[in-house]
């Protein structure tokens, strides 16, 4: 009686073990089929549109082909700005955390914002930069996107700029400084050039959320339907072009969006591959 | 030889006035970088009071004009400039409830078999393929959502929970109304989809620092893996699993492009999930360009504040919770 009551628990605690197991399996199926379910989507709905004309046209009006060119050359101008903007400020501020301040309060209070930052909702991002850019000018402009997207750089080199230079060793640190080398100097050569992969791996990273973003764009560098390199005025990019296209009626405006959709998803994945192979191989 | 001593003296004399002067070079740069550094990280703390600031006084007007009733007030009408901000924080809300129901025991579990079930080799792959999950730019789940996943939730979906819950109270009022396709239901699965990385992430993380003794002694009386997941591993990394799910809640509140494809932009508090919505980032994203008027204007940046408050307080739990397992571990 006891034995069979014994028994039955065991058969009781291996079913749900075995249950639990599958539905963890299910669950990593789960996750897993989403990626390859919206990668094969893009890839289904966007690669017929792809074609040279893609680069070397500009956005059309309704009911006309076209291409995306003004849209991703206006995306690349103000990635790059935005990128030459917030890496030093990035980089520079992780330095004082991880280097001068590492047991400091401000470093402290700092990290707190700065992760604060790093998930903040990016829409908010762009109001403040609509409040102190785009309201005083009195115009949308493509200055305006960047510096948008460079509040969203900031936190992530950041981060990763302080998470690196805390994994250099300190002996490295303690060896420079016993020839003599200055604090600055120690940094620059030793400490940078031993944190070098990890650091731009983080920008890199920079590069792939920025890329991507829409939110922080639609009220500071707006839109604009011609090429366009003024970045004083307003600008297209990819992701808002993106944005209007597929909310359009038209069919070859919604084809463009899948296009681009596409685009920027490769894009995106490749460099979060390429930037997670470059610490990958130190570790 | 006295003459090379007499050149010594000199050139020692010599020496130390070079030796001073790229002394104090190497002393100035370093103090010019140390301050160069010191101004980068005020410049990270004047961003978020900056951003504060910001909001705050573009919200000003339209607190003054509508007081604290601003934020329990469903009326959103620009033409009589009546502005109420109760639908979006509603639709906020309840759309990353949904997001959160859904993602959370998913990542769980493939943090769960991340850690205990999967083959090593496979571990890696895996966790990198839900990365890249997290990767993907929120506009490509907008326009997926759009033209995939909201049809296929009319056709298929929708019909089904109607017809099921008809008749059933309660829940036929979370269920009711035609099926659009678009609308909250929608927007918090595909925030979930958007979350799930983030969750399983942080679990995976936190499982992996859970000491192999911990683990070793329940296998040693006999748990299944399972139990040694439930009584073991998840008590004790608890304090980490809700900072990992407040971290995707973060997200979740803010995240605008995606919801802004298929929320449906009605300012209106409705039971049903199924019903057409709006949230605070997709209202702002919709609307801002196209808004006339100052009132118009600052209720909209008003919004923002109350999502940008809102999700600090979401995201300083998380890090304080982060931040204590993360002490703990040590």
């Amino acid at each position: 009686m006891a034995a069979s009551r014994a028994n039955a628990l065991y058969v009781r605690r291996r079913f749900r073990n075995g249950i639990a197991r599958s539905l963890a399996y299910a669950a990593a199926a789960f996750g897993l089929g989403w990626l390859v379910l919206i990668l094969a989507v893009l890839l289904f709905n966007g690669i017929g549109g792809l074609s040279l004309a893609v680069f070397t046209q500009d956005t059309p009006p309704p009911g006309s082909d076209g291409g995306l060119l003004n849209a991703i050359v206006g995306s690349i101008a103000m990635t790059i700005l935005a990128i030459l903007i917030g890496t030093p400020i990035g980089i520079l501020a992780g330095t004082y955390m991880a280097e001068y301040g590492r047991h400091e309060k401000l470093t402290m209070i700092v990290r707190f914002i700065n992760d604060i930052l790093l998930s903040a909702p990016s829409i908010v991002v762009g109001l403040f930069i609509y409040e102190i850019m785009v309201a005083p000018m009195g115009h949308f402009s493509g200055y305006a996107g960047a510096v948008a997207l460079a509040v969203i750089v900031i936190p992530v080199v950041v981060r990763t700029t302080e998470d690196m230079l805390r994994l250099v060793p300190d002996t490295l640190r303690e060896a420079a400084a016993s020839i003599g080398l200055p604090r600055a100097h120690m940094i620059v050569r030793v400490a940078y050039r031993a944190a070098r992969a990890g650091i731009v791996t983080g920008i890199l990273l920079a590069v792939a959320r920025v890329s991507g973003e829409t939110a922080p764009l639609l009220f500071t560098a707006l839109n604009n339907q011609f090429f366009s390199l003024n970045m004083n005025a307003p600008m297209p990019s990819l992701p808002v072009v993106i944005f209007q296209f597929a909310l359009s009626p038209y069919e070859e405006w919604q084809k463009l969006a899948w296009t681009g959709a596409l685009l920027i998803t490769f894009t995106v994945l490749a460099l979060s591959i390429l930037a997670r192979s470059l610490t990958a191989r130190r570790t | 030889m006295s003459e090379v001593a007499l050149n010594d003296t000199n050139v020692a004399a010599g020496a130390a006035t070079a030796r001073a002067a790229v002394l104090n070079r190497l002393r100035a740069t370093d103090t010019a970088f140390r301050t160069l550094t010191r101004l980068a990280v005020y410049t990270v703390l004047a961003l978020l009071s900056g951003v504060i600031l910001a909001l705050v006084v573009g919200s000003v007007p339209a607190f003054k004009a509508f007081g604290f009733s601003f934020v329990i007030t469903e009326v959103w009408n620009p033409v009589t400039e009546k502005f109420g901000a109760l639908a979006p924080v509603y639709g906020t809300l309840v759309t990353s409830f949904i997001a959160l129901v859904i993602a959370v025991p998913v990542g769980l579990m493939i943090a769960f078999f991340l850690t205990e079930l999967c083959p090593m080799w496979l571990r890696r792959p895996i966790a990198i393929a839900i990365e890249l999950l997290a990767g993907i730019p929120s506009i490509i789940y907008g326009i997926w959502g759009l033209f995939v996943f909201a049809p296929f939730l009319q056709k298929h979906i929708q019909p089904f929970l109607i017809d099921t819950f008809d008749g059933v109270p309660g829940l036929q009022d979370l269920f009711a109304g035609p099926p659009y396709g678009i609308g909250m239901l929608t927007a918090g699965f595909i925030l979930a989809i958007m979350v799930l990385p983030f969750v399983t992430a942080i679990s995976r993380d936190v499982f992996d620092a859970v000491p192999a003794v911990l683990k070793e002694a329940a296998y040693g009386l006999g748990c299944t893996t399972w139990e040694v997941f439930k009584h073991v591993i998840l008590p004790y990394t608890r304090v980490g699993v809700i900072g990992g799910v407040m971290l995707g809640l973060g997200r979740a509140l803010g995240e605008t492009m995606a919801v802004t494809f298929v929320i449906g932009n009605a300012h209106t508090v409705s039971a049903s999930i199924l019903a057409p919505g709006t949230t605070i980032s997709a209202s702002i994203a919709n609307e801002f360009t196209e808004a006339v008027g100052d009132l118009y204007t600052s209720s909209l940046i008003a919004l923002g504040l109350i999502l940008f408050v809102i999700t600090f307080i979401v995201l300083a739990i998380a890090r304080y919770m982060l931040l204590r397992i993360q002490q703990r571990g040590r």
